[in-house]
C-alpha cells in the first residue's frame, strides 16, 4: 500500500514544482539555520574548551594593583608592587604546587632578515609546568639562567615560524630589542587563549633577564603577575586565602585596608566562559528552531489548500474503496516528503553555509553528524505534526460531499 | 426474513431527508425495490425526483434517513465507514456522468486504482487492468493521461475501472449525460454486452429514452417515490468495436 502511495505523493509534488519549491523553502531555511547556528555555537564552545584545556588546571593569577583599580585588567600599572620575593614566598605555601612569576612586554625580535614584534614573557622554568605546556624541541632554560639573567630564549610556534620557517631554531641566536639571545627550546603548539589571542605568538626568557635587561626601565625588579598552581582542585579555596594572607603581611597591609594586589581564580573564569558559550550555543539553536516551526506552518498551509483543491479526487478515491486511513496516509506521506525534501536541501545548504561562515568570518565552526541527523528527525516530525491536521481533514471527508465538490 | 431471499439488491421504505437551511427536505420518501442478479435496470424521472439520491444510497456513498437496504443478503444500511468502503471496493462499481478519473494518473493506473485499495500486488493489478482496458477497446491508450483521450473513451476507462475488482453490480448515474449520440451508443453497447455476456447487474440512471431502451426493466421516479416499474424488450445494441 505504501509503495503506490509514495509514488503518488511524489507525482503530486512533482506536478507542481514551483509550489513544492516555495513550500519547502521555509523548511530549507529553517534546517539550514539550525545547522549553521549549531555549527557556530558548538564551534565557539569547542574553542573555549580547547582554550581552557590549554590554560593549565587549578590556576590563580596574582595581579599587581588593588581589585578596585581599573588598571587591574591590564595586569597592574606603573605602581606594580609584586616582586620575585613574593613569588618565592608563595611557592613556599603548603597548598601551592608551582609558581611562575611573569614580567612581560612587547619587543622586537630579529633573526637574519626576518623580524617580528611579539610579547616576551620573563618567567621561570616552572612556567611550563604551570601551563602544562610541553616543548617541541630543545630545552627550557634552568635555575642558573634565571639566577644569572642569562640571555636564553624559548620560542613559541608562531614566532619560530615567522623567523625560521620550517627550520629548527634551537641553537640559533636571535636578537630581542637589539641584544643577542640563544634559542634553547621550541614550545609545542598551544592554540588560542580564551580571549582569542594566539598563545604561540610568544617568546619566553628568564624573568631576571626581562626585568633587568629587556624592560629594565619599566619594571625595576617588579612583576606584572604571578601564576600560581594549587596542589589540587579541593585546595583552591585554601590557596586563595593563604596567598591573600601572605601578601598582605609581606606588603604591610592591615585588616580593613585595601590591598595592592588581586588574586583571581582562572579556573572559575574559565568555567564562566564555558557556560556562557554553552548558553549562547543553546540560544542560537533555539532561535533557529523558530524558523523550523515557521517552515512547518508553511507546509500545513499548503497541505490545507491541497486538500481543498483535491476534494473531488479524494471523493473518487473514497467512492472506489479507499479507507479513511488510506487517505490520511496519502496526505501525511506528502507532507512528510515535503518536509524531508526541505530538510535534505536545508542540510546541504546548512553545511555549505557553515563552511562559508567559517571561511568569511574566520570563526571556528563544528559541524556534527548528530546535528544533521537531528535536523532530519525534526523535519520528518514537522511533516507529521503539521501534516496531521490537513490529512485528517481529508480522511474525514464524506464521499458524497467530496464527489459533489467542484 | 426479507433480506435472506435471492435478490442482489433489496430496499424497504428507503428514505432520505436532506437537512437544509429551510429544514429537512425529503428527497426520497420511502422506496421498496428488489433487483435480481443479471438485471439491467434503467431509472428515469424528472430532474429533482430523487434518482441520484437513490443511486448514492445503493452505492453506499450516503446513508439513508430511514428504511433498510440489503446488498447480496447483507444488511448494509448501518455499517461503519470502514466496512462501507470495503463494500464499495469489493461489491460495487461506479460510473459517473463526469467520468471522475484521476487526471494525473495514466489510464492503466486509473483502472488499477480500486485494486490498490483492495491490497492486490502490483503485477496482478497491472495485468488485470490491462485485460479490462483491452476489453473496452482502449489497449493503445493504456499509458495515456485521461486528458489526452475523448469523452467517450474516458467513460470506457471509467467502466473498466468499475469492472476491475469484479463487482456484482455496476451503478451508473447518467453515464452518457456528457456524450454525443454516437459515443452514447458505443458506451451503451458495452454495457449491454457486459450485462448479457458476463451477467453483471446494471442499474443506470438516464434522462434519454433511447438510452433506457437498452434496459430490460425501466423504473420511473417522481417526487421521491417510484411511480412506474415495467419490463420491456431491450433494443439490439450496435456492433461494438466498429468505430473504436
Ligand atoms: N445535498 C443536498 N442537500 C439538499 N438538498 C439536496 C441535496 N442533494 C439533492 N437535494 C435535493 O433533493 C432532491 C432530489 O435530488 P436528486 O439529485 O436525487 O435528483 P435527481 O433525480 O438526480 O435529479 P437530476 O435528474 O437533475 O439529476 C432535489 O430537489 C435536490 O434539490
Ligand atoms: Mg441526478
Amino acid at each position: 500500500m505504501i509503495g503506490p502511495m509514495l509514488f503518488e505523493a511524489m507525482q503530486a509534488l512533482s506536478s507542481n514544482r514551483l509550489r513544492t519549491f516555495l513550500t519547502t523553502l521555509g523548511m530549507v531555511i529553517g534546517v539550514a539555520a539550525v545547522i549553521i547556528m549549531l555549527a557556530v555555537g558548538s564551534g565557539a564552545q569547542k574553542s573555549v574548551q580547547d582554550s581552557i584545556a590549554s590554560m593549565g588546571s587549578n590556576l590563580f593569577i596574582v595581579l599587581a594593583g588593588s581589585p578596585s583599580t581599573s588598571g587591574v585588567r591590564g595586569g597592574g600599572g606603573s605602581g606594580s608592587t609584586l616582586t620575585l620575593g613574593d613569588a618565592d614566598a608563595i611557592a613556599e605555601l603548603p597548598s601551592v604546587k608551582a609558581v611562575a612569576p611573569q614580567a612581560f612586554g612587547n619587543a622586537q625580535i630579529v633573526y637574519g632578515s626576518y623580524n617580528t614584534n611579539t610579547q616576551v614573557f620573563g618567567t621561570t622554568d616552572d612556567y611550563l609546568e604551570v601551563r602544562e605546556w610541553p616543548l617541541a624541541s630543545g630545552a627550557m632554560f634552568g635555575d642558573s639562567d634565571v639566577r644569572s639573567a642569562g640571555r636564553v630564549a624559548v620560542l613559541g610556534q608562531t614566532v619560530a615560524q615567522t623567523l625560521f620557517g620550517p627550520e629548527d631554531p634551537v641553537g640559533r641566536t636571535i636578537r630581542i630589542n637589539g641584544s643577542p639571545y640563544l634559542v634553547s627550546g621550541l614550545l609545542a603548539r598551544k592554540g588560542q587563549s580564551l580571549d582569542g589571542r594566539d598563545q604561540d605568538d610568544t617568546v619566553l626568557v628568564p624573568v631576571t633577564a626581562a626585568q633587568r635587561k629587556l624592560f629594565g626601565s619599566r619594571f625595576h625588579g617588579t612583576l606584572r603577575m604571578i601564576m600560581v598552581q594549587s596542589v589540587s582542585e579541593d585546595l583552591m579555596a585554601r590557596t586563595e586565602l593563604e596567598i591573600n594572607a601572605l601578601l598582605n603581611e609581606r606588603h604591610g597591609i592591615r585588616a580593613g585596608q585595601e590591598s595592592d594586589f588581586t588574586v583571581r581564580n582562572l579556573t572559575a573564569v574559565a568555567e564562566t566562559a564555558a557556560s556562557t558559550a554553552r548558553i549562547m550555543s543553546l540560544l542560537l539553536g533555539a532561535i533557529a528552531s523558530i524558523s523550523l516551526v515557521v517552515g512547518g506552518i508553511g507546509i500545513m498551509n499548503i497541505m490545507l489548500v491541497s486538500v481543498t483543491e483535491r476534494t473531488r479526487e479524494i471523493g473518487i478515491r473514497v467512492a472506489i474503496g479507499a479507507q479513511p486511513r488510506d487517505v490520511l496516509l496519502q496526505f501525511l506521506l506528502e507532507s512528510i516528503l515535503l518536509a524531508l525534501l526541505g530538510g535534505l536541501v536545508g542540510a546541504l545548504i546548512g553545511v555549505g553555509g557553515s563552511l562559508l561562515v567559517q571561511h568569511l568570518a574566520q570563526i571556528p565552526i563544528l559541524i556534527s553528524t548528530s546535528a544533521i541527523v537531528l535536523a532530519f528527525v525534526v523535519s520528518a516530525s514537522v511533516g507529521v505534526f503539521f501534516g496531521w491536521y490537513p490529512a485528517r481533514k481529508a480522511a474525514r471527508l464524506e464521499p458524497i460531499e467530496a464527489l459533489r465538490y467542484h | 426474513m426479507a433480506g435472506t431471499s435471492g435478490d442482489l439488491i433489496r430496499v424497504e421504505g428507503l428514505a432520505k431527508d436532506y437537512v437544509t437551511a429551510a429544514g429537512a427536505f425529503p428527497a426520497l420518501r420511502g422506496v421498496d425495490l428488489r433487483i435480481d442478479e443479471r438485471e439491467f435496470v434503467a431509472i428515469m424521472g424528472p430532474s429533482g425526483s430523487g434518482k441520484s439520491t437513490f443511486m448514492n444510497l445503493l452505492g453506499c456513498l450516503d446513508s439513508p434517513t430511514r428504511g433498510r437496504y440489503w446488498l447480496d443478503g447483507r444488511d448494509v444500511a448501518g455499517l461503519p465507514t470502514e466496512q462501507l468502503a470495503r463494500v464499495r471496493n469489493q461489491q460495487l462499481g461506479f460510473v459517473f456522468q463526469g467520468f471522475n478519473l484521476l487526471q494525473r494518473a495514466s489510464v492503466i493506473d486509473n483502472v488499477a486504482l480500486p485494486l490498490v485499495y483492495a491490497g492486490v500486488p502490483r503485477a496482478e493489478r497491472q495485468a488485470r487492468a490491462r485485460v479490462l482496458i483491452e476489453r473496452v477497446g482502449l489497449g493503445r491508450y493504456a499509458d495515456s493521461l485521461p486528458s489526452r483521450i475523448s469523452g467517450g473513451q474516458q467513460q470506457r476507462v471509467a467502466i473498466a475501472r468499475a469492472l476491475v475488482n469484479r463487482p456484482r453490480v455496476i451503478l451508473a448515474d447518467e453515464p452518457t449525460g456528457n456524450l454525443d449520440s454516437h459515443t452514447t451508443d458505443e458506451v451503451m453497447a458495452l454495457f449491454a454486452e457486459l450485462n448479457r455476456e458476463e451477467g453483471i447487474t446494471l442499474v443506470l440512471v438516464t434522462h434519454e429514452s433511447d438510452v433506457a431502451e437498452y434496459a430490460r426493466r425501466v423504473i420511473r421516479f417522481h417526487d421521491g417515490l417510484v411511480v412506474e416499474d415495467r419490463v420491456q424488450t431491450p433494443r439490439e445494441p450496435i456492433e461494438i468495436g466498429a468505430s473504436a
